[in-house]
């Protein structure tokens, strides 16, 4: 898997989670995962479609998504199914949001599509067949990780390239 | 959270706003930020249709718009609130800051545009500049609340 492809993440990641928690945080893991993603806790998985294809998956445990909602809202609240959910997809929210941001700026086009929760006991392929990065981060409320799985699709970025020229 | 002198209508009332996010969490984060502007929530929506009709429930001074959500999306429902009320002050919040995106919701009629994560300070100067109705609000330079790619 190509760094410049996962860059992005690891850079919207650490400023997504600095800027909700006022706390800088702190890669703890970085490697490389060729199996079925097992999750640490409640994921979010969200799928990216186009000239960059693949899956990211944002991991954490239902007691770090209540503290960092809890954060954010300046008070204590009540753990909840839905309140770990919401914390979670907000997040991956925001970090693939910042990441697609960059990757746009890069010349890169696709689509998001919005995150699917993931918090039974299965483990989540979705693309089977490519590697991912594992990125674990320490903020101030505890682990988060980033299951990054990503790829080029080259045809489709050369055949708008030939159109713009031929345009 | 920093302090904010309240922000008021023109007529010294408090300024009355929709917040559309199809996620809860985001919407009480920009409600709690709202109320420390000394603002108060006329309506929340989770889509696109349901903000339309809350908005001509409600009646907002200002609405904070999501782009991606449900049923219909952020930007088609600027426009079709714009179509109806050509004064409406809509203003796009989306943690997707891409140029595209950007220009396709202020020529729908959106005044401005914030990146998530929300800065409280970002979005309180942004409010400011759209109530005082600046003509030019819409061709300002747009704040991104991710200075990491601004």
């Amino acid at each position: 898997m190509r760094m410049e492809l996962i860059q992005p993440f690891i850079n919207a990641a650490d400023a997504v989670f600095s800027e909700c928690l006022q706390s800088p945080a702190k890669i703890i893991d970085l490697t490389m995962d060729e199996e079925t993603y097992r999750r640490k806790g409640v994921a979010a998985l969200i799928a990216i479609k186009g000239d960059i294809e693949g899956r990211v998956i944002l991991d954490l445990s239902p007691e770090v998504a209540v503290k960092i909602a809890s954060r954010l809202a300046g008070t204590e609240l009540p753990a909840t199914e839905q309140l770990v959910r919401e914390t979670v997809c907000e997040l991956a929210n925001m970090v693939i949001g910042n990441s697609v941001t960059l990757l746009n700026d890069q010349g890169f086009r696709f689509k998001v599509f919005p995150p699917e929760v993931h918090d039974n006991e299965t483990g989540l392929s979705g693309s089977a067949d490519t590697e991912a990065m594992v990125l674990g981060m320490e903020t101030p409320c505890g682990e988060i990780y980033l299951n990054i799985a990503m790829h080029y699709l080259h045809r489709r970025r050369r055949e708008r390239e030939t159109a713009a020229v031929l345009d | 959270m920093p302090q904010f002198a309240a922000l008021h209508r023109k007529d010294n009332k408090s300024v009355r706003y929709l917040v559309v996010d199809d996620s809860v969490f985001a919407r009480k984060n920009l409600i709690k930020m709202i109320e420390t502007f000394g603002g108060e929530v006329a309506g929340e929506a989770g889509d696109g249709l349901t903000a339309i009709a809350e908005f001509n429930r409600t009646k907002p001074d200002i609405v904070l718009m999501d782009i991606t959500m449900p049923q219909m999306e952020g930007i088609e429902a600027v426009e079709r609130i714009v179509r109806q009320h050509s004064d409406a002050r809509i203003v796009m919040v989306s943690s997707v800051g891409y140029q595209e995106n950007i220009l396709a919701a202020l020529q729908k009629g959106a005044k401005h545009f914030v990146q998530k994560p929300v800065k409280p300070e970002v979005l309180y100067e942004i409010l400011r500049y759209v109530l005082s109705d600046d003509p030019a609000a819409a061709n300002s330079p747009v704040a991104l609340a991710g200075d990491h790619h601004s």
